[in-house]
């Protein structure tokens, strides 16, 4: 007895926007940055599903998968270098402070 | 005939310089650069003219048009386009050396007469420009090229009246020459456009087909055109701007508003001489009536003027008036039949430009001396400047008409032919000539003769009644007496240049040759004249000036506010156009055209302010409105699906 | 209820919980390790579909790197990383509605449409057929992207280090 692929699904939209949701609301670089996390996973997770129920004989989804996690991690690492310098330039890494895009 | 460009090239350069490197330079450096660039220019001038007359005529014994330069500039369809080049014709040859000696004069005068001035520089850039301007008018080969620098003349004539841009009065005077004239325009330019509408053709020339196209129009067209060189050339009752216009400095007077752009409208009425006295003849005899009343109104107005500039810018206008009769007074193109007309405008052209050029830079210098243009504070100056005396008397006598200075010759070939048109019109120039003798006289004496204003001053000023010690009138320096001398030895000898030879109504040779009873009667008028302002004038405060003064107390009166035209053009610019007409546009462009363009400015800018919060620069705030956005177009796509 | 379907809601109930409270917590510390139990629950996913190398990437590459690099920057940061105000009620609406209403819409779109998705096969992807794939360069092979995989991640290396260096 296999799993609906709607129940993945769902389960992947339910993280995606717990993401957007904690997108919007954190005010911390860092958090912002796992809540990217959240949503790039869930996002992963549908590429697997889709893969697996609809063309099981091929391997685009799971290769697609897998680069999006090679692609997640490059970003994490680049996102935590600008992080430390902010930190180290403005001394907060809130983001009431990183206004400069505004000018 | 190659050279020809370069007498425009050279005053248009020396402009270029003198505007943009000017300021930089000292006085003396830009003096010499205008004045030697414009002596360039009228030695290539006269020998360009020279050389066209030498060229001899044609086979029909015309001396030919010759067109060195003409290119097509603005080609509008297959037949019309505006050309631009240079034309060599027998009048336009003629006014070459009018214009070039003329100008050269002044930039030699104003040496002395300018120095020291502020924008001394910037005076003589816009001396470079008017003689550009004036010299490709006076070449153009067709009507709209001649319009083109028609309106530059325009322009170069504003920025000298307004030279002195700190005094009121310049810059009310430039502003009135400029809107004046501007007016005319317009209806130069209407006619113009018609002639060019109709004819298919701005040429001075056009075939007969093309006169045929336009047919009863032209006329029209032809007076419209008239009333542009009425506005240039002062006719009544466009004259007003004249004498406003002497409030620039006194050479430009001299040059702009007395010898050479005044008299671009009869010069343009000669330009379209052909046309006008075969297919508008009554154009021509409006003309010449308009001329006669001007002719009289300006000169009974200059006997009573008390500034010496104005009087001699009435006497401008009479003149330039007498040039214009002379012009309407033509019934044919044959110089022995009514044509005559046409040859004596010119002539009289030639040598008013010389005469009054002179009696203005007479007029600069004895302002120069006594600063003040008023003819109280004159008086017996003739001791005080012996050359100026001598050759402002020489233009007197010229301008009133005595053998055998060169007004003489002129003036008796325009009353000959307007005894030639009608009798009456003879009787009534020669009346008009008559008072040109009277007030030029009465001028004459005014300044030189009577009791010396200098010498009451010292007597005030020892008796301690004042306190500044008077100012003692001084002969003008040798760079404003040598233009003097030369242009009293042109007018003591221009009467005696063969001048129908060169120019005449046909292109043929006519040899001038004096009616003796007219020039015996206008030479006794003239007589007269002087006479009277001798009576009058010549001890200063005579009986019977003090009888005339009060019985013709209200006439004097009328006449010396010039008949208080000036108001009643006030009258229907201030009170009729601007109320009935400016009014309700002003009202309607502030309330409706601007309105709705602030309308839309002022929506856009609340819109602006409704959208500014969103530039927020918070990134989670972009990111809600887009995935927002997203979300809104899904739900959309959504609900069409 | 199959065994299956046991295994799969516990999961999804920790990943949901996890996620929910790493995106509220107010400690940093708390919420990367909540984001990691989250990052497991995906392996297990993975696992449950027969993908084991994916599920291994997954945690070798999420939880072993990604989350070990933001405990260090946490660890590093200190005091400042700590979120300390709170955001906005407006902002908290906006941020809930937006989310909200996306969801609802994914789940109604998820359950309306028919995927066709029926053809799950209890099969593992041999290491062999990804190997192929991946290394090859016929159709559906993918030689390229890996290898632009590697220059991208040669770049962030080089920038990541070039952005963070004390000047």
């Amino acid at each position: 007895m296999t799993i609906p692929a709607e129940y993945m699904l769902i389960l992947s939209a339910v993280l995606f926007f717990i993401g957007v949701f904690g997108f919007f609301t954190r005010r911390n670089l860092v958090s912002l940055l796992i809540c990217t996390e959240l949503m790039l996973n869930a996002v992963d997770i549908n590429f697997a599903v889709f893969n697996a129920y609809c063309h099981p004989d091929r391997l685009e989804g799971y290769i697609f998968s897998l680069f999006g996690i090679g692609v997640a991690a490059a970003e994490t690492a680049v996102a935590i270098a600008i992080i430390i310098n902010v930190y180290r330039n403005v001394h907060s890494i809130h983001i009431k402070r990183l206004k400069n895009l505004k000018h | 005939m190659e050279q020809s460009i370069f007498i425009l090239i050279l005053p248009l350069l020396s402009f270029l310089v003198l505007a943009l490197a000017g300021k930089k330079m000292p006085h003396k450096l830009a003096g010499t650069i205008g004045t030697l660039s414009l002596a360039a220019t009228a030695i290539l001038a006269c020998a360009t003219a020279a050389e066209y007359f030498a060229a001899g005529r044609n086979g029909a014994a015309q001396f030919t048009d010759i067109m060195p330069y003409n290119i097509a500039w603005l080609p509008l369809n297959d037949t019309l386009s505006i050309d631009m080049g240079i034309l060599l014709s027998p009048i336009s040859a003629m006014m070459l050396i009018v214009i070039t000696v003329i100008s050269l004069m002044v930039h030699i005068y104003s040496l002395g007469y300018m120095k020291g001035e502020r924008g001394f520089q910037r005076y003589y850039a816009f001396l470079s420009l008017f003689t550009f301007s004036m010299l490709g008018l006076v070449v153009a080969t067709n009507i709209f090229q001649m319009y083109i620098f028609w309106e530059l003349v325009g322009v170069s004539s504003y920025l000298l009246i307004g030279f002195y841009y700190t005094k009121p009065a310049a810059i009310a005077a430039s502003k009135k020459a400029f809107i004046v004239t501007r007016f005319a325009d317009l209806f130069f330019l209407i006619g113009i456009l018609i002639y060019g509408y109709y004819t298919g053709t701005f040429s001075f020339t056009p075939t007969e087909t093309a006169i045929a196209a336009a047919g009863t129009v032209l006329p029209t067209a032809l007076m419209l055109m008239f009333i542009g060189g009425a506005g240039k050339s002062a006719m009544f009752p466009l004259h007003i701007w004249l004498p406003d216009a002497m409030e620039g400095p006194t050479p430009v007077s001299a040059l702009i508003h007395a010898a050479t752009m005044v008299v671009a409208g009869v010069y343009l009425v000669a330009r379209m001489f052909p046309l006008f006295v075969v297919h508008a003849p009554e154009v021509l005899h409006a003309i010449a009536y308009i001329g006669a009343f001007t002719a009289l109104y300006a000169a009974v107005v200059a006997c009573v003027q008390t500034d010496i500039k104005r009087v001699l810018a009435f006497s401008t206008i009479s003149q330039i008036a007498f040039m214009m009769v002379a012009l309407g007074v033509c019934t044919s193109t044959d110089p022995h039949e009514g044509g005559l007309g046409y040859m004596a405008s010119m002539f009289h052209l030639f040598t008013h430009a010389m005469f009054k050029g002179l009696l203005f830079l007479g007029a600069g210098a004895i302002i120069h001396a006594v600063h003040s243009n008023e003819k109280n504070h004159m008086g017996g100056l003739r001791k005080y400047m012996p050359i100026t005396h001598i050759t402002f008397l020489i233009a007197c006598l010229a301008i009133a008409g005595i053998p055998p200075f060169s007004g003489f010759f002129s003036k008796d070939e325009i009353i000959t032919a307007c005894y030639g048109f009608s009798t009456p019109m003879g009787l009534f120039m020669s009346g008009v000539a008559a008072m040109t003798a009277f007030y030029m006289f009465r001028l004459y004496y005014l300044i030189f003769w009577g009791k010396s204003h200098y010498a009451e001053q010292v007597e005030l000023y020892k008796a301690g009644k004042i306190v500044e010690e008077p100012h003692k009138p001084h002969e003008a320096p040798a760079a404003m007496t040598i233009p003097l001398v030369f242009l009293a030895a042109v007018t003591c000898v221009a009467g005696f240049i063969p001048f129908g030879e060169f120019v005449s109504s046909n292109g043929e040779a006519y040899t001038i040759h004096l009616d003796s009873t007219i020039a015996i009667n206008s030479t006794l008028l003239a007589i007269g004249g002087i006479l009277l302002a001798t009576v009058m004038y010549a001890t200063g405060n005579s009986r019977i000036t003090r009888v005339v003064n009060v019985v013709m107390h209200e006439p004097i009166k009328a006449a010396y506010h010039r008949f208080y035209l000036d108001e009643v053009w006030l009258f229907i610019t201030k009170k009729v156009i601007f109320n009935c007409i400016s009014r309700p546009i002003a009202w309607f462009d502030r309330n409706v055209v601007d309105a709705s363009l602030d309308l839309m400015a002022r929506a856009a800018q609340r819109l602006g302010t409704l959208v500014r919060p969103l530039q927020s620069g918070n990134i989670q705030t972009y990111c809600i409105y887009f995935l927002s956005g997203a979300l809104a177009i899904m739900l959309v796509l959504l609900y069409i699906y | 209820m199959s065994i299956n379907l046991i295994i799969f809601s516990g999961l999804a109930l920790v990943m949901v919980i996890a996620a929910l409270f790493a995106v509220t917590s107010s400690k940093i510390m708390r919420a990367t390790t909540l984001l990691l139990f989250v990052l497991f629950g995906t392996a297990g996913l993975y696992f449950m579909l027969h993908y084991s190398f994916l599920g291994a990437v997954q945690i070798t590459v999420y939880a072993g790197g990604i989350v070990v690099l933001l405990i260090f920057v946490v660890l590093l940061l200190g005091k400042g990383s700590v979120d300390v105000t709170q955001t906005s009620m407006r902002r908290y609406m906006a941020g809930t509605a937006t989310a909200l209403t996306g969801m609802v819409l994914a789940i109604y779109l998820i359950t309306s449409t028919d995927f066709a998705g029926d053809k799950f096969t209890a099969e593992d992807v041999t290491m062999k057929e990804l190997g192929m794939s991946l290394m090859g360069t016929e159709k559906y092979n993918y030689i390229l992207p890996f290898e632009v995989m590697s220059v991208l991640l040669l770049a962030c290396t080089v920038g990541a280090i070039l952005i963070a260096r004390k000047k």
